[in-house]
Parts: C-alpha cells; structure tokens; sequence
C-alpha cells in the first residue's frame, strides 16, 4: 500500500504540507541527582531538518527520547500535528496515546536495534503489521518498496547478522518510515558506525530531508548539518544555548561555549 | 528376564503411555506457569513481585514429594478434592513453573534493552513488544535449560505412584510384588526412562542446533 491509500484510509500521508508542528514544550528531566533537561522547549515546522549539536551528557539524546516517550518526563509536553501527552500520569488511555504518539514519531537509534530474529523486510513490516494491521501482502509491497528507497533491494532476505552498519542502519531508517511518521528522530545514526560507512547512512538521510521529511538529528557530522539541516540547534547543560540557520550558526556562533564545541568538532 | 518383560509388556506400554502424557501436559502447563510468573516478577506491580517471588522460593525449597502428597492427600481435608491424575499435573506443572520462571526470566533479561524500545517506537504496546520481539530472542538462550527441565518432568512422573497414578514406576511396582521380580521390573522400566529421555535429549540437540543456524 503507497502512502496515498493509507492516506484515504485516514494514515497521514508522511510528507503532506499542511499545519502541523512538532512541539515539546518545558521538558524536565533527572536522573537521580542529574538534571539532564532544564525546562527545553523546541517547535519544529513540517518539513523542516533540525540538527541538534552539543558536548556528551549536554541532553540531546535525553531531548529526542522525551520527545516519542521513551523517557519519562518529569515535566513538560509533546505535541506532534495535534496529537498531545503531557508529563506524569499514567493508565491504558495515556498508554493508548503514547503509541500513537510514537507511531506519528519514528526513531533512528545509534545501535540500530533491528530485530535480529527478522529479516530486513521483517524489520520494516512489523510495525505496520502489529500497530497498523495491515494485511500481510500490503505491508510487504510497501516494505520492498522502501528498502529500494534507502538501496537495499538486494537485501530484503537477509538477516540483520549479514548486513554490514551502514545497511543495518538504512533498515532501521526503512522501518522507522514503514509506520508514514510525521517526524523521524534520529539519535547520533552514524556514530556506532565505520567512517567509510558514514556517508551511505547520510547519503539515505539527505534524500529523506529532499523528499520534505521532518527530522530531528542528533549527529556530530557538521558537514551534513550545514547541507542539510534548516536549523542547528546546539544545546549545553540541559538547556538549548542558541540557534540558528546553519550557515549562520557555523560562521558567528554567539555564544562562548557553542564557538568552544564547534573548535572541537570541525 | 525376558519372560518377565514378555508378562509385563502390555502393562508397561500402557504406563509409558501414561508416563510420557503426563510428563507433556505437566510441562507444557509448566511453561505457562513459568512465563507468567517471569514477566510478573520483571515487570508487575510491586506486591505481586512479591508474591511471585516468594511462590518460586517455597516450590523450590520443598521436596515436589512432599507438594504431591499436600494436593492429593491435604486438600481434601479443606474440601478440595482433585482426583490424582489432575492433582499430579496440578503439582508438576508448578513445581516445574517454578524453575522455568527463573529460566526464562533470565532469558528475556539477556534481551537486550534496546529491543524493547526498537519495539516501542513503532507504536507496539508491552504485550507485542513481548510476544513479537522479546520471547522469540529469549527462547533460543533458554532452550538448553528447558530441555533439561523436560527430561527432569519425565522422571518426576515416578512420583505420581505414590498417589496411585499407574505410570511406569507404578506398574515396575505392581508387577515386581506379583511375581517377587523386583530387580527386574525396575531395571526394566529404568531402562524405558533412559532410552527415552536419551530420544529427548538427542531431539533437544537437534532443537538446539537448528535455533542456532537460525537468523543467519
């Protein structure tokens, strides 16, 4: 099924331009004694890339996590294009909401995390199978259909133990793309893997930003930021210390600590 | 030797029969048994940990001889009758559900975490994330372990002669005080339990092997 029929059966079409924003509004986050959020608000238009930079430990993979709920805010809330969770609370309605909410909102994560016991289509197709219930043969086409789109037709079979990083993360780009999400969280996608592996994984990132994808990426790469990210954000200590344009945010970092990090990084 | 297995032969069938079922039934009960008590001691509400925890450390800490007698013989005196075939399974099933729990909840914490939150962000709720992603990676680990507790279910069955279950302990039993060929009778039937559980432990292997060639 192409998205334009999941579209008509009321699945938003992943790269519709209408009203729709990804908000998180006063995420806090501690664990145990760490404040990691202090009260970080962010509003993302459809379409646009953000990059997120920053020192380990600065909160951003905290950020992107609260963002679909797999970490707990203890303050704050998401909205992603009408779809609202707040912190706290708890019950099946709240847990009902959640999913949806992550459904709306993809993740790339650093390790990956295939489903080593499927094979790539496998991967792909188990969210629409168990979440959206589609039949069997339509998630397939669909699932064929986007491991072409990040170039692992040859793949479909295999599973996750034949496939080299880079093809192991196009995968998890490809199931993450599999639920038509409103937005796709990328959590450092290049960072667990071989430099000379890097540029297949962007490679795939760029053509998604083409195709008007909303992006959240959490990355070190500057290169990609600057081509390809509408905004760079760059967070520090728990709090977002500036942004900006990339061209912008590269050329005259305002503050102190962002020309420090950037020093570190280019 | 021979005459005395000739005599008995119909009988014993018939117990290996009984033998191998009851062993089948305990132990597929044991798994569910075993299942439910792991996800509630990682995953439920903090006073059925409890309760699930301290289930597993009574069965464990006394004899499943002693277990047998209290359903078969014990209950009744609080009104509970269950005919013995019922209270053996009964018995076995949480007995053996006591160990697979740990089993397999050792299984599903060697899973690792970000499985579940691979799961999660696609939209699956706990019980999917469980039944799709967690227990089929948890069981190729447990397999080994649950084939072990298989074969130890099949020798545990003797211990329904004493409750008057007529297995294959209970007719070596029967038949060895008829003729006074005890020696006989128990060799026999000890016999039938090792060639039966080596079957079980060579089908194990193959099991094992064949989830090992899995996924690659």
């Amino acid at each position: 099924m192409n998205p334009e029929e999941l579209h008509a059966q009321g699945i938003p079409h992943p790269h519709q331009s209408r009203a729709c924003q990804i908000r998180a509004e006063g995420l806090h986050k501690r664990f145990g004694a760490l404040e990691v959020l202090k009260g970080v608000s962010l509003s993302i238009n459809k379409g646009e890339v953000v990059v997120i930079m920053g020192p380990s430990g600065s909160g951003k993979t905290t950020l992107i996590r609260c963002i679909n709920f797999l970490e707990e805010p203890d303050q704050g809330r998401v909205m992603v294009c009408g779809l609202e969770v707040e912190s706290g609370g708890r019950g099946g309605e709240r847990g009902r909401r959640i999913r949806q909410l992550r459904a709306k909102a993809g993740m790339v994560f650093q390790s990956f995390n295939l489903f080593p016991h499927m094979t790539a289509l496998g991967n792909v197709i188990e969210g629409p199978l168990q979440v959206l219930r589609m039949s069997k043969a339509e998630a397939e086409v669909l699932g064929v259909q986007l491991l072409a789109k990040v170039g692992l037709d040859a793949k479909v079979h295999e599973y996750p133990s034949r496939l080299s990083g880079g093809q192991k993360q196009r995968v998890a780009i490809a199931r993450a793309l599999a639920m038509s999400p409103e937005v796709v969280l990328f959590d450092e996608p290049t960072s667990a893997l071989d430099p000379e592996l890097h540029e297949e994984v962007l490679q795939t990132m760029r053509q998604l930003a083409k195709d008007g994808m909303t992006m959240i990426v959490v990355t070190h790469e500057v290169k990609f930021a600057r081509e390809v990210a509408d905004r760079v954000i760059f967070m520090d200590g728990g709090v977002i210390v500036e942004e900006g344009p990339p061209a912008e945010f590269f050329a005259n970092p305002r503050h102190p600590r962002t020309r420090a990090f950037l020093r570190l990084v280019e | 030797m021979l005459e005395t297995l000739r005599n008995a032969a119909p009988f014993l069938l018939q117990a290996l029969w009984t033998t191998l079922w009851l062993g089948v039934v305990s132990f597929a009960l044991s798994l569910a048994v075993g299942l439910l008590v792991a996800v509630v001691r990682l995953y439920g509400p903090p006073i059925l940990r409890l309760l699930a925890a301290a289930f597993v450390s009574v069965v464990r800490g006394t004899p499943l001889l002693t277990q047998i007698l209290l359903v078969y013989y014990g209950l009744p005196q609080l009104g509970v009758t269950i005919e013995a075939i019922p209270a053996v399974i009964l018995t076995l099933a949480l007995h053996a559900g006591a160990y697979t729990s740990e089993d397999i909840r050792g299984g599903m914490q060697s899973v690792d975490r970000g499985q579940w939150e691979a799961g999660y962000t696609v939209g699956m709720s706990f019980a999917q994330v469980l039944r799709r992603i967690i227990l089929p990676q948890a069981v190729q680990v447990i397999t080994p372990s649950l084939g072990n507790r298989f074969i130890t279910m099949i020798k545990d069955t003797s211990l329904a002669s004493v409750v008057t279950v007529v297995e294959l302990t209970r007719v070596a039993e029967q038949v060895g005080s008829a003729t006074f060929r005890y020696i006989e009778m128990f060799v026999i039937v000890a016999i039938i339990y090792w060639g039966a559980n080596s079957l079980l432990s060579v089908g194990q292997a193959r099991l094992e092997r064949h989830l090992r060639r899995a996924y690659q």
